[in-house]
Order: C-alpha cells, then structure tokens, then sequence
C-alpha cells in the first residue's frame, strides 16, 4: 500500500449555535490513497457534507465553528494553513463538486471565464492558452461543440451540462482528490447515470483519489473502491464497497439497505422501515447514537459507546452487536 | 388523430377516472410548452397508476390537469360519471372533494401559520361539518398516519420534519374520505428510511380506504413497489403501458433506457449498462414523429415521419414504438 493521500484522523466540527453545540462531525477519521475513490453515504444530517467541506478547508475554526483532529493532504495538514497558501491547494491538490449546478456558477460570466480564471490563476498560462485549455476540459467532460459552449452562459444549458461544465472546472488543475458532495441529487435518472459514470472514468483515466458524498446508495454501489456509512455525525460501519452492501455488519446499513425499494419487488410490497427519527444533534443520545432505533440494542448500547473495531474482510464496524456470519447462518 | 392512442384503456370495466385525450400547454414567449399532448388514462376502484417519466416530461402537467388545476388546454376528465373540464366553480369543488393531491415538498404545501390540528381538518371545516367530534377525529386521523397526536396536534409546520410534514399532508388527504388520491412526487424529497415509511403509510391507506391512486415519479422501482399498473411518459407522450408485475420486461426503448439507469445498492450492477446518449429535447420544440426519436438507437427514417400509436404487444401490454414486435410467445 503506498502513502495515503489523504489521511483523516478523529476530525470534529462543533459548530457553536444559540441552542448549544452541534456536533455535526464526531470523531471521524479515513484514509485515502492515490487514485481510491470513496463513498461517503447518510441520511440527510448524518454529518457527510459538513465531513466533505472540512476536509476541503472550507469549514474552519472561528467565532461559531470549532474544528479539531487532523486533516493531512499529501502530508501537510489543511487547516494549519494559512489561507493564502490554502486557496494554492484548492485546484491543483484538492478540488470540490456541489449538488446544484446552478449556484455553483456565476450566472452572469460565461462558461468559459470559469474554466479560464482557474487555469489562468493558478498555471499562469496565457489567455489564448486557457482557453485552448478549457475547450479541450469540456470536451473530456462528453460536452459537444465546446467552443461554442465556451461563449453561453450557465442558463443556456441544460442542468447536466452545467453539472458538467462544473466538474470540468473543478478539473481544469488536474486535482489529486476531487470531493463531489452529492454531484447527481439534482439530476435526472438517464442524465444522473451519465455523470457518474464520466466521474468513475475521469478518476481511473487520471488516477485521481475520489470522495463521492451522497445519500442514494445505488449511486454510491458500483463506481467507489470503499464506502464508509455515516449516521449522527459519526462512522458506523466502512469497507470495501461491494461486501459491505451484499452483507451489511451493522445494523444500520443493514436495515438502511432494506428500506430501498427494489425493482425486483413484486408490486404491492411493504417495505422494512427504520422506526422513530435520527437524534437532534444537539442533544445526541448516549452510548450508540443508533441505539433508540436498532432492533438489536441492549442496556449496554445505551450507556457505552461502541468503538469501530475492525472485523474479517477488511471493514471496521462500530457496534456492540454486529450482524457478523456466524449470526447470519452462513 | 396520432395522438398516443387510446388502445389501453379498459371500457368495458367500471372506471374511477377516466382521462381521454388531454392536451395540457403552456404560453412561453412567442411559442407555446407542449408540456402534455394527447394523454389517456383510466382508472379502476382501487387501483394503482404509476406515472413514470424524467423531469420536464409533463407528469406533474397531467397530475395537475386531472385535478383541474389548471383546466388542461383541451380533452377530457371524467371522476365516475361527472366531466369535470368546463364545470362552473361550485360544482367543480363539489367534485374536487372525491380527488385529494399529496405533492413533493410537504413543507411548502402547508399553512405555516396554522397548527397541525387546524390544518388535517381545513377541508372539513370548508364543507362545514360539525365541530362536535373535532377532537376525536383529529386525533384518529393523526393516529392514522403513524402521528402521535399528543406530540405534534399543537405543533406548526416548521416544528415538524419533513416526513412528518408529508404525514399532516397525507392526514388531510384522506380527511374527506377521497375516491381519489393523486400523489405528485411524494416521496422525492425524504431520506430513504423516511421514504420507506411514507410508502408504507399509502399503501396501508389505500387497502384500507379502498382508494384509487395515481402515483406520480421519477423513480421506477418506487413507482413500481407500489404500483399495478405503469404508464411512462415522455416529453407528453404515452412511451408504453404495462403491468407493473411485468416492467422489467418492458420493451420500449425509452423504459428499456430508465431501467438501465437504476443505480441499485444491491447487485452493483448499474456501471455495466450500456451508455446512454442526449437529453430531454425542448418541449417548447418537440421533435416530429416519435419524441424520442433524437435520444433512440432504433431510430429510422420511419420515425421522424410518423408518430407511432400504443397498441398492444403483449397482454396487458401496450407499447407506442414502430420497432417493437410482439414477441413469439414460446
């Protein structure tokens, strides 16, 4: 195994808000080596966007947010940076795709000034360079007629064209991690797959290290080497992506994976809920943040919290009762 | 007239809904949307329509058409044996109160100002039954839908999650005893385990109030969980009408591409399917002949000229594409 990337170790965002502390991120750490992608999957407030933009840099320690553990890229650590020489590794070390493509363009510059402004910034290239440059970025990105693409504007196109137009940018630098935080939520299905698909071969083509966040699992299922499983804030369970799916350890991915509806299902199906809502992380419960709403919690979940412990086949899983093989009959 | 023929609807059995030939379009600029040309469907007592399709194909049109609201631009609407296009406003709410609308986004389709008790029995209140039983019934409705009335009956939309949103919503759908419910993506905005829940919650409400339900979404396999029969549109157009039991043996090419496009947790296999070209035409400009023309790879000369027709391929199978064959039944 060659050095990590990126390595991740007990990261924690606090924010501070009038209600109290929020402990968006909890005691989270990964690792991450040249040119492996990652799924980061959750429900909504499971803490993956805020573990996503930390690693980035973006969130950062101040007057409302408080950030600690260790965030190292290619050795050096993000947030002991200052912040000049941060924006220097936004673009040729670290790159980031959001959710809407939309607010993630300036919608009054035209498609190519995005492209261009980053190459010109940071490979002080000339503008007829950038440029020759940016027409060949949307072409690797499946865009016909880049050229002119290059001179409309981000509501001339379609929302999957922009989304491209926006990996495209994010690029433009030949980034070693690309972190995509939900890059295909606000896409259609045929239009969705398509995308996914360009960021799985863009990642192998350059071997590029990948962080795909995202709250569809199928999404997550075929194009990431790993995945890790969020709930409230913390891991619960992470491994090699396709065993973890087949054969979920913990509870939670377990009855995650169950609540999906399943085009194999005959119609009419009912489908196995999670019951009760994911805790107010304000006030997180005790013990197994999972606990309240696991059909296999004992007194113990609810007073000690379990630790991630590494089981047979490579994953980590944190719970005290794992559903481990020789529970499943196998 | 092409339209998209009416070969699947079923006159000879007693029907719920009956829509023929409805043209929804909206003013743009000098032109016009095309948003639904020339739908047909009907609707059996306690039966479930999936209505499949991607954003922009004119679902949500056809949903909306059908609760007149608005009018469609032509065609017609039939709720048992009242035509409700061109019915004078009293009449029509009269009529309204058989068809409930669940949409996507609970939050936004609730009063923020009013309580949850208020709101599961506005329509009630509007029909001006008595407030004697309010309590009661507010509270059996509230049970109903896997709410505990004790926790949310004083609450206000912005107190609630939006599952729970989506719960008050669904409450008040079913507060007037509908024939009808008509849900327009109800499920799109929630996390999967939620999702699961309100799934679960509709179809236990539709066996035991013996509702008719048209269910709109982008999401086959949800559609196809809860649904009997599917009929998928594109870009206004009826693509095929089938069985959900049968869907995976679908033969229309546009289906055949949606169901390549499911990204699923459970086999990985999503990254395999063949790749899929273009995006959804503009429906201020649809294309001539068959709509889906520009994006098929069975596209001939046949097609631009042409547009095909549903007729049935299989039993209970209808399929609106020159180059699709009853298959030999073996």
């Amino acid at each position: 195994m060659s050095t990590p990337l990126l390595e991740v170790t007990d990261l924690r965002t606090v924010f501070h808000t009038p209600r109290g502390d929020v402990h968006a991120v909890d005691g989270v750490s990964f690792s991450l080596a040249p040119g492996e992608s990652l799924g980061l999957v959750g429900e909504s407030g499971s803490g993956k966007s805020v573990l996503g933009r930390t690693v980035m840099g973006l969130i950062g320690s101040g007057a409302t947010t408080t950030v600690s553990g260790s965030v190292l890229l290619g050795g050096r650590s993000v947030h002991d940076l200052r912040p000049a020489e941060r924006r220097r590794l936004w673009g040729p070390e670290v790159a980031m795709v959001f959710q809407d493509p939309m607010t993630s363009l300036n919608p009054v510059k035209r498609v190519g000034t995005h492209l261009t402004e980053t190459l010109r910034r940071h490979l002080r290239c000339s503008r007829a360079d950038a440029v020759e440059r940016g027409i060949d970025l949307l072409r690797q990105v499946g865009i016909p007629e880049p050229a002119r693409r290059m001179r409309q504007y981000p509501h001339e196109l379609s929302g999957g064209m922009r989304q491209r137009v926006v990996i495209a940018t994010a690029l433009a630098c030949d980034p070693r991690l690309l972190i995509a935080d939900e890059p295909t939520t606000a896409l259609d299905v045929t239009v969705q797959k398509q995308i996914l698909d360009l960021l799985a071969s863009l990642v192998a083509e350059r071997t590029m290290a990948m962080v795909l966040v995202s709250h569809d699992l199928g999404a997550v299922a075929g194009r990431t080497d790993r995945v890790q499983v969020m709930y409230a804030g913390r891991t619960v369970e992470s491994g090699p992506t396709r065993p973890v799916f087949a054969a979920p350890d913990h509870p939670y991915t377990d009855a995650l994976l169950a609540s999906i509806p399943r085009l194999g299902n005959p119609p009419h199906t009912l489908l196995r809920t999670i019951e009760g809502n994911p805790p107010d992380m304000g006030r997180p419960p005790e013990g197994c943040r999972f606990a309240p709403r696991c059909g296999f919690a004992s007194a113990r979940c609810a007073e000690e919290q379990p630790v991630a412990a590494v089981v047979p086949g490579g994953r980590e899983v944190a719970c005290h009762h794992p559903i481990l093989e020789v529970s499943r009959g196998r | 007239m092409a339209g998209s023929g009416t070969a699947h609807l079923r006159p000879d059995a007693e029907r719920v809904v009956v829509v023929d030939d409805l043209v929804v379009e909206y003013p743009a600029g000098r032109g016009k949307v095309h948003a639904v040309s020339g739908l047909s469907l009907d609707l059996l007592p306690g039966e479930t329509l999936g209505i499949l399709g991607e954003s922009g194909c004119g679902k949500s049109s056809a949903g909306r058409a059908v609760m007149q609201l608005p009018s469609p631009t032509s065609g017609s609407v039939r709720l048992g044996d009242v035509e409700l296009t061109g019915l004078r406003a009293r009449r029509m709410r009269a009529a309204r109160s058989r068809m409930q609308l669940v949409l996507q986004d609970p939050v936004s389709a609730l009063n923020p100002r009013r309580r949850v008790k208020d709101l599961v029995v506005e329509g009630l209140e509007i029909w001006g039954w008595g407030t004697r039983e309010r309590d009661t019934f507010v509270d059996e409705l509230l049970s109903s839908v896997g709410l505990d009335p004790e926790t949310v009956r004083e609450r206000r939309p912005h107190e609630l999650s939006g599952g729970q949103c989506q719960r008050v919503c669904i409450a008040r759908s079913l507060a007037l005893d509908p024939d009808v419910l008509i849900c327009d993506e109800p499920v799109s905005s929630l996390d999967v385990s939620v999702q699961a829940q309100i799934l679960n919650l509709l179809e236990r409400a539709r066996e035991r109030l013996r509702l008719s339900m048209i269910f709109i979404a982008h999401d086959i396999a949800v559609v196809k969980n809860i649904s009997d029969r599917v009929l998928v549109m594109y870009l206004g157009k009826t693509c095929e009408v089938l069985p959900s039991a049968s869907l995976e043996a679908a033969l229309h090419p546009y289906t055949r591409l949606l169901l390549a496009s499911v990204p699923d947790a459970a086999d990985a296999g999503g990254a395999d399917a063949p790749a899929v070209v273009g995006e959804l035409p503009s429906p201020l400009a649809p294309p001539s002949g068959c709509r889906f023309r520009t994006r098929c790879p069975l596209a001939t000369e046949r097609c631009t000229i042409e547009e095909p027709v549903l007729r049935e391929v299989r039993p209970g199978q209808f399929t609106a594409c020159h180059h699709v064959d009853a298959p030999e039944e073996s």
